[in-house]
């Protein structure tokens, strides 16, 4: 016990900043009128730059590599605490779900664009393929767990029709293909009547192994389900895309990615590099699209449009191409910011052109630019 | 003529209407060093892009210790053990020299999905193997090079980075490797320190047959066994360097008429 608060006291510093930054991001979630909306922006602001003075950041970052548990069980800490607060605000919690599907969304992406140079502009259609599929089998009776799974196998096998045009083409090109099938998914769900035409469908709510989302979680929102259990998958499948990255894998994808010339010529096979990329990037695309239908409970051609696949892409190039850490943020960014400019109604846009410029003009790579690999833990310490 | 390490019969390149290189034979033995000169745009690149699968055919064989691989894709190319550098320098250079050296072994590589993302105590003991071969094979040319294992390739000078292409080359142990113009770009004293690397690899792999492509007349005096010259696309000559530089044809395709 002594140890721990000893422990405690040494990363005092990281730790307010961690808790701090939660409660934060919950009173920002939760405010709704314009004056506290802008009062909150200044106090952030201001505590952005005491503490960004302050090298507070790095501080956290060398906690984050020293000791990965502490700053995990940190990390838990403050989203329970977050979590606890906001129990019963159904719009936050939905906010927190969609940033967590949306950011397991752009994991695939990251690994498409990021990894493997594959610009897909349809990330909203392989979205809406996982949802249409759970919503057709959520009428059969089907196990929902192997439901959400049938949804990512089937963008990944949607996919499929796309590789081969997208293999016989190169750079804008194959992006044009992947825009060609984003406008085309929408207009077919619009005209497909056993889809539910533009109406859409209606979906039940998840049920796993006894465990009913639709039902309130522990007196909390029914929302708190699908809350951790988005943050569940987003985590795994975070894992996974880091792993990737480590590993001899993310290395072939890197070297095609930057020079396909060369690395033809030590005998990289472009194209299968590129199927598995592009696959399994849809594979998680789709997942997340099938549990965000299930949260939604309904699913309309309107929600899966060519501009959704552009914001997507939008929370990949603003957290950085290729470094899956600074997807999270800019997710939260892109997808709670609009929601809470409300007020300034369609002026909202012209501030997020603003933005998008800014970032283009300040930070070119992103927020956070993408770092070396680095295979295993002490990596490069020799 | 099935003794020979490399063979060419008949080369011919086309790009449209211009013959780029015409039928071109050549051999190269083991353990050869073989200089490959000539004017700018004769055609030296381009035979080089032809043997590694780059460009296409319009005529001609290509064979491997006798074994034909006409119209192989670069990958079987590689497979077969023929590797290169290229003119402009052709690194991922924000990736790490350990990274960039992997790339150059990549067929002896896992990349099972399940090894990779589930076994990571076996895939860690692969990749430490991989730091001492790395390790081993750039210590050869410069040992500062080890200390850099990790650093991006941005952050290295010319000549290491040249030097990084060749071991990217060689640590896969190929049969064949191609130099296109390494001292390119490089001082005369980094263009010294050049050629005691490639000194160092004939006398460390006895069996390698060397083609180079270079425009410094001293490097290949110094290094090759035998030239060839081509103008325009055709052989105009072979031999030893100092047999090459005494014909007359070669002085006038290098130096005009007159």
């Amino acid at each position: 016990m002594r140890n721990v608060i000893l422990r405690v006291k040494e990363r005092f510093v990281s730790i307010s900043v961690i808790f701090v930054t939660a409660i934060f991001l919950t009173v920002f979630l939760l405010v709704e009128d314009e004056l506290s909306f802008t009062v909150l922006m200044l106090v952030g602001g201001g505590l952005f730059y005491f503490v960004k003075r302050r090298d507070c950041f790095k501080e956290v970052i060398v906690f984050a590599r020293q000791s990965r548990y502490g700053f995990l069980i940190c990390i838990f800490l403050a989203l329970l605490t977050v979590l606890i607060i906001l129990r019963n605000e159904h719009f936050a919690l939905f906010m927190i779900a969609s940033v967590a599907l949306y950011s397991t969304v752009c994991f695939g992406l990251t690994i498409q664009l990021g990894y493997a140079g594959l610009t897909n502009f349809a990330g909203a259609a392989f979205f809406g393929v996982g949802g249409y599929a759970i919503a057709v089998l959520s009428s059969e009776n089907f196990p929902d767990i192997l439901s959400v799974l049938t949804g990512g196998f089937m963008a990944a096998l949607v996919g499929s029709v796309l590789i081969l045009p997208i293999l016989r083409t190169r750079g804008h090109y194959a992006a044009l293909v992947t825009i060609a099938f984003a406008l085309l998914f929408k207009t077919f769900l619009e005209l497909n009547d056993t889809l539910g035409g533009p109406q859409g469908l209606k979906i039940s709510s998840m049920n796993m192994f006894g465990w009913d989302f639709g039902k309130s979680f522990f007196g909390g929102s029914f929302y708190l389900n699908y809350v951790l259990f988005s943050l569940l998958v987003m985590v795994s499948i975070f894992t996974l895309t880091r792993l990737l990255e480590k590993s001899w894998i993310g290395l072939h994808w890197d070297a095609l990615r930057i020079d396909e010339i060369s690395s033809a010529s030590f005998g990289i096979n472009i194209s299968s590099w590129k199927i598995l990329a592009f696959t399994l990037g849809n594979f998680f695309i789709g997942l997340s699209g099938a549990l965000y239908a299930k949260m939604l409970g309904h699913i309309a051609p309107t929600n899966f449009t060519f501009g959704d696949s552009l914001i997507l892409i939008s929370i990949v190039i603003l957290g950085g191409i290729g470094n899956p850490w600074g997807v999270i943020p800019a997710a939260f960014l892109i997808i709670v910011l609009p929601e809470k400019l409300q007020f300034i109604q369609e002026y909202r846009l012209l501030l997020f052109a603003l933005l998008v410029i800014l970032v283009l003009l300040y930070r070119p790579d992103g927020l956070f630019k993408k770092a070396l690999r680095s295979f295993y833990r002490g990596w490069g310490k020799v | 003529m099935g003794n020979s390490l490399l063979n060419s019969q008949g080369l011919t390149v086309k790009f449209g209407g211009l013959t780029a290189l015409s039928d071109l034979n050549f051999s190269l033995e083991k353990g050869e060093l073989l200089g490959l000169i000539g004017p700018n745009g004769s055609g030296k690149t381009t035979c080089f892009n032809t043997i590694t699968g780059i460009y296409r055919q319009a005529a001609g064989t290509t064979s491997l210790l006798g074994k034909d691989i006409t119209g192989f894709t670069p990958q079987q190319i590689y497979k077969c053990g023929i590797t290169r550098t290229f003119q402009r320098l052709r690194l991922a250079v924000a990736l790490s020299v350990f990274d960039n050296l992997l790339i150059g072994d990549s067929s002896s590589l896992n990349t099972n999905l399940f090894f990779n993302l589930f076994q990571r105590s076996k895939l860690k003991q692969e990749i430490e193997k991989k730091i001492n071969k790395v390790k081993k094979i750039i210590s050869v040319f410069n040992p500062a090079l080890v200390d850099k294992l990790y650093e991006p390739v941005s952050k290295l000078s010319m000549i290491d980075r040249r030097r990084i292409e060749v071991c990217r080359a060689l640590i896969s142990d190929p049969k064949v490797l191609l130099l296109d113009e390494p001292s390119a770009g490089m001082t005369q004293e980094e263009t010294r320190d050049f050629m005691n690397d490639l000194h160092e690899i004939k006398t460390k792999s006895p069996d390698l047959g060397i083609i180079l492509i270079e425009h410094e007349m001293n490097v290949i005096e110094s290094v090759t066994d035998r030239c060839i010259v081509l103008s325009y696309g055709k052989k105009i000559s072979e031999g030893s360097f100092k047999d090459v530089s005494r014909n007359p044809s070669v002085r006038t395709a290098y130096l005009g008429e007159d």
